[in-house]
């Protein structure tokens, strides 16, 4: 493999799961923080904020995941390495 | 996919075993054997405990009976949350399949330790680990919220690509390929991902360190499922419904 795209795709690879990253951590802060502040203020509501809780930050997470698809099929499958 | 291109290169930057296939030709075609086998076990497990819970159905349930019918209770309700409860009735068995063959996939992924099982070429693993099921799986959700919408409202379905407004033409279009490929995407993603943290800490710390990585993995493998199978229902639920709610407002009003 031609050194530069080995090197430009580990790059990339390194970025796209670093960036890709970075919204959906600032999306997971804030809706845990609503969810608490949701349960303090009524805590008999607790499963139910819990549940979907879990469901967004899921939802979220595959936000970093996209990412991460990308950064492997640099890694392992990189289509330019031939 | 993925493998596709892999198979298509054949150089690799690393050295986990990402893209190694066990391989069967079958005519022009060549076939991820390792997924196979796998996806089998998975059914098979599932056929035992289906026809083991209904072999003798007892009227005051106990044992496999009983975990059985606790499971299809939190699927009805899934299926009763997303699509409604006039429409869900017939969904049931289909977002019932998605949300237990990806649970199933994925634990047994994580609890059995198929890497003891040695395969000529590659390594057996969860099913759902390789990018073709998880698409075949998105594309049948695909087909199943097409066959909804055209069942219940004919070609009336179609208005729902220009019903606020035909400005938004290509972005309705866009959609219908984006659900499928984000539902792929997450669900590969997250069971590959999870596979090779821990197969990165084991080779790091082989003894205990990777535990508490494990239960996360049997977490978050579960949550994907459940995603995988509300997104499901809700998808279909849209498709039967249109964007806007008026048939809500009529209900109400």
């Amino acid at each position: 493999m031609d050194p530069l795209v080995a090197a430009a795709s580990v790059l990339a690879a390194a970025l796209a799961v670093g960036l890709a990253a970075i919204g959906p951590g600032i999306g997971q802060g804030n809706a845990s923080g609503q969810a608490v502040e949701g349960i303090a203020r009524q805590p008999e509501a607790e499963g139910k904020i819990r549940g979907t809780l879990l469901l967004t930050l899921a939802f979220m997470e595959s936000l970093t995941i996209y990412g991460l698809v990308i950064s492997l099929v640099l890694l392992f499958a990189n289509p330019f390495a031939g | 996919m993925l493998s596709d291109l892999n198979y298509l290169t054949f150089t690799h930057l690393a050295s986990l075993e990402v893209g190694h296939h066990f391989y069967w030709q079958v005519g022009n075609l060549k076939l991820h054997g390792q997924v196979f086998l796998t996806s089998w076990f998975v059914i098979a497990l599932l056929l035992v405990a289906s026809f083991l819970a209904t072999k003798n159905i007892q009227r005051i349930p106990s044992g496999m009976q009983n975990f059985m019918e606790y499971v299809l209770e939190f699927i009805q309700s899934l299926a009763k949350n997303q699509i409604g409860e006039k429409e869900y009735r017939p969904w049931v068995p289909f977002v019932g399949t998605l949300f237990l063959f990806i649970f199933v996939s994925n634990w047994s992924g994580a609890l059995i330790p198929w890497k003891l099982i040695q395969l000529p070429e590659g390594e057996l693993a969860a099913p759902t680990n390789d990018i073709n099921t998880t698409v075949s799986l998105a594309l049948l959700t695909s087909l199943a919220y097409f066959y909804a919408g055209f069942s219940k409202r004919g070609l009336g379905y179609f208005r729902k690509y220009i019903e606020p407004t035909p400005v938004l033409l290509p972005i309705a279009i866009l959609e219908d390929f984006t659900k499928p490929l984000s539902l792929s995407f997450r669900l590969f993603g997250n069971i590959l991902a999870d596979e090779l943290v821990v197969g990165v800490l084991v080779l790091l710390v082989p003894l205990f360190v990777p535990l508490p990585i494990m239960a996360l993995g049997l977490f978050t493998s579960a949550i994907q499922a459940l995603v995988f199978a509300t997104l499901a229902a809700a998808y279909i639920h849209e498709a039967m419904e249109g964007h806007g709610g008026e048939e809500h407002h009529e209900e109400h009003g």
